[in-house]
């Protein structure tokens, strides 16, 4: 079952990939970039249960908000250079 | 326990899989913003969900985990929205409504309308006669300064 969820996420994060190279907007790469951020989570929650390490859960987290910041930082960089 | 935990990660797997189908095939940033957050919200909730059943000793950090995704996807969603919108990112051509435009239309319209209505009070007294205009001919004759009426009634 593990092993399912790891090529299901394997295949979310290719096509997450596509679009990031071939989006035409800047938006539709930064829709991209932060899906592949929640995906890359998902992968080290994923990767924690395979190994048995509660401490990864911990990388996730942290990655979590990471990946969330910048999104929103990005974002609202953008939404003030337009004006 | 583990049969849950194994087949919410197998849930969580499949919608973070078609949420990035749906990021591939939708044809408008709005449309890709809806399945690529939403869609990967469940699949890391579940995911998330199902290391509190596989994986025991770490089910408080875990539940952290998703109320942090929870609470963190739909702001960073909503914010690339708004961004997006604000920059004049156009809407697919197949998009049938746009209610944020629609609201700042119609807005412009009733203050057009308010205007007219503020800088010609004659002629906004004369609009109220053309809408029970079948009667003009009657009632022609008997009002001088209705001759505008049957006018305006011709021309609606």
């Amino acid at each position: 079952m593990m092993t399912i969820a790891l090529i299901l996420i394997g295949l979310a994060a290719l096509l997450t990939v596509f679009r990031l190279i071939k989006g035409p907007s800047l938006f539709d790469r930064l829709v991209a970039s932060d899906t592949l951020s929640v995906i890359g989570a998902a992968f080290i929650v994923v990767i924690a249960e395979i190994v048995q390490t509660t401490s990864y859960v911990d990388v996730a987290l942290v990655y979590g908000i990471a990946g969330f910041l910048g999104t929103v930082t990005i974002a609202r960089f953008f939404l003030r250079a337009s004006k | 326990m583990t049969v849950i935990g194994q087949i919410l990660l197998l849930i969580g797997g499949i919608f973070l899989f078609l949420g990035s189908l749906g990021l591939v095939r939708m044809p408008d940033v709005y449309n890709r913003l809806q399945t690529g957050t939403k869609a990967s919200t469940l699949g890391a909730m579940s995911i998330g969900l199902s290391a509190i059943f596989l994986l025991p000793g770490a089910a408080g950090k875990a539940l952290l985990f998703v109320v942090f995704i929870v609470l963190a996807n739909p702001i960073a969603s909503n914010t690339l929205g708004r961004s997006a919108y604000l920059s004049g990112v156009k809407l697919a051509d197949e998009s049938v409504s746009d209610e944020w435009g629609a609201q700042d239309e119609s807005a412009a319209r009733s203050d057009a309308a308010r205007r007219d209505a503020a800088s010609g009070p004659a002629s906004s007294g004369a609009a109220p006669g053309v809408a029970p205009g079948a009667i003009p001919d009657a009632v022609s004759g008997a009002a001088p300064g209705g001759a505008a009426d049957p006018k305006s009634g011709k021309g609606a």
